[in-house]
């Protein structure tokens, strides 16, 4: 008996009309497409983007030089290059002569960022931005101090967002 | 056709043609009424060619329009307003990339081969009826003669997997021409059932006789097409047309995602032209179904006008009914496509010619 059903039911293709009819309805839903320039789909405050080395109001930079970012970097994105000098008051300390990211060695996968004993290196929501030269991804210490400056704003909301969670 | 002319042209450009049609006499004395001939027929092959090839240019847009609905997405959107422009911007791109003939190939055949593809489909035309009278060439037996010629799109794939000198262009050309061989058998029987009960080979009769019914007599049309009464052939045919352009779920010739097929070795236009090829047949199908089983430009309802734009109708929703397969079904594997082909429809085909046989003899004949 279930197999004379079956044999109807191929013969009048019940299972073909079926299928029609899911792709037939889904003719007439809503699109989900986001037409992306001009719409964007929303980011989560912990969105791991362009890195950026933040400063205290005073404008001192944060980052110490530890180098746990580079030690913990999974993809060796990371060089940093240290010495001593005096902060603004006179103080010796420790700070970073040379700070650079590799953007195409790095894999955003956010470990600086967690590592960062000051939450100097960050990474922002930023995304949408290029290079038309290799080297043009290899981002200096001037200019991720320029990025933190830049998104400084933006950086600390999102940190204050994320701190009840830490 | 000076007559339809004069019809056709507003008043004031009547004086020139009498003045050309004047000149042609003198200058061409009794040859001149053949060079008219083969004029006009020029200018018929021209109207039915060029919309034709723009339909098939926003053929390729509306189906990646209507397949990207029904996947929830919007389609290509972003050249010229709703993306109107995306086809000639692809025509342009092909065209402007190189060909590419690989070195083992026999260039002469390599080159040839999207035309035997393509040519095909715009040959098939000439017998088309569009109208009660619109025809280019009314033959008698114009089925027999669209058979003849879309079967010749055969040699384009082989020639075009042959000569391309590899192994795997090679092996999709034969994958696809055991299909469309195969596809072609139950196709044809079909085809047999249907000049069986309309006892004509020519489609402007095939679709004439589709006029007359008990149904059509009470004003509904569509009941008393062909489709009805033959309806496991139309299905059949459906089905076949599908696998006869070589379209998803039974696009093992090109198979995009997984399997390559005859064309790998072309590019920019040369493969611009497979795909023409493909377009063309499909439109072309289209209208062999809507003329041989939906009534051509018959009108489904008594109180509406017979129109060439019920056929353009009906071809469109065939066409759309090619894009709501594609979009649904999976690809067959293979020997999937060889058993439906050969162990199915070629029985029921039979079958059925022998229950319409039968059918036609006894006295419930609605076909008289």
């Amino acid at each position: 008996m279930g197999s004379m059903k079956e044999i109807f039911n191929s013969l009048l293709l019940r299972e073909l009309f079926k299928g029609m009819s899911v792709t037939g309805r889904y003719m007439f839903a809503r699109k989900i497409t986001v037409r992306y320039p001009e719409e964007k789909t929303p980011q989560s405050f912990r969105f791991r983007g362009l890195h950026a080395l933040r400063r205290y109001p005073n404008g001192e930079e944060r980052c110490i030089a530890c180098k746990l970012c580079e030690a913990v970097c999974p993809a060796m994105a990371i060089v940093i290059e240290s010495s001593e000098r005096e902060d603004e008051n006179g103080q010796k300390s420790r700070r970073t002569t040379r700070y650079d990211i590799d953007l195409n060695k790095c894999i955003f996968c956010g470990f600086c960022e967690e590592a960062c004993p000051v939450d100097a290196i960050v990474e922002t929501r930023i995304f949408e931005y290029h290079g038309e030269k290799r080297g043009d991804l290899y981002y200096t210490k001037p200019m991720l101090l320029a990025n933190g400056d830049r998104y400084e704003k933006q950086i600390a909301e999102d940190r204050e967002l994320d701190s009840k969670y830490r | 056709m000076v007559e339809t002319l004069q019809q056709l042209l507003p008043g004031f450009l009547i004086p020139y043609l009498d003045w050309v049609l004047q000149l042609g006499q003198n200058l061409f004395g009794s040859a001149w009424s053949d060079i008219l001939l083969v004029v006009w027929t020029v200018i018929k092959v021209v109207l039915i060619i060029a919309p034709l090839l723009f339909v098939i240019a926003y053929v390729t847009f509306c189906e990646r329009k209507v397949i990207g609905w029904m996947q929830a997405r919007i389609g290509p959107n972003r050249v010229g307003p709703w993306g109107l422009i995306q086809p000639i911007a692809d025509g342009l791109k092909l065209m402007l990339k190189e060909v590419v003939i690989p070195a083992g190939a026999d260039k002469a055949v390599f080159l040839l081969a999207p035309v035997f593809g393509f040519a095909p489909a715009l040959i098939a035309w000439a017998v088309v009826p569009f109208d009660d009278v619109m025809v280019l060439a009314n033959i008698n037996a114009s089925l027999l003669y669209i058979m003849a010629v879309t079967s010749i799109s055969i040699y384009g794939i082989i020639l075009a997997g042959w000569s391309s000198n590899s192994k795997y262009a090679f092996l999709g050309s034969m994958r696809s021409a055991a299909q469309l061989i195969s596809y072609e058998v139950s196709m044809g029987l079909a085809l047999v059932v249907v000049l069986m009960v309309s006892n004509s080979l020519n489609l402007g009769d095939i679709v004439r006789t589709q006029a007359h019914g008990r149904f059509a007599d009470m004003g509904l049309g569509f009941l008393s097409w062909n489709w009805l009464p033959l309806l496991p052939m139309f299905v059949v045919y459906m089905v076949s047309i599908v696998a006869e352009s070589n379209r998803a779920p039974f696009d093992l010739a090109e198979g995009e995602s997984e399997i390559v097929g005859f064309h790998v070795e072309y590019s920019g236009m040369a493969f611009a032209v497979f795909q023409l090829a493909e377009y063309g047949a499909m439109i072309l199908c289209s209208t062999m179904a809507a003329l041989l089983f939906l009534g051509g430009w018959l009108s489904p309802f008594g109180f509406l006008p017979d129109s060439i734009l019920w056929l353009f109708a009906k071809i469109f929703a065939i066409v759309c009914f090619f894009f709501w397969i594609r979009a649904t079904f999976p690809r067959f594997r293979y020997d999937q496509v060889m058993r439906l082909g050969w162990k199915v429809f070629i029985p029921v085909c039979l079958i059925w010619l022998v229950v319409v046989g039968c059918w036609m003899m006894s006295p419930w004949n609605i076909w008289k």
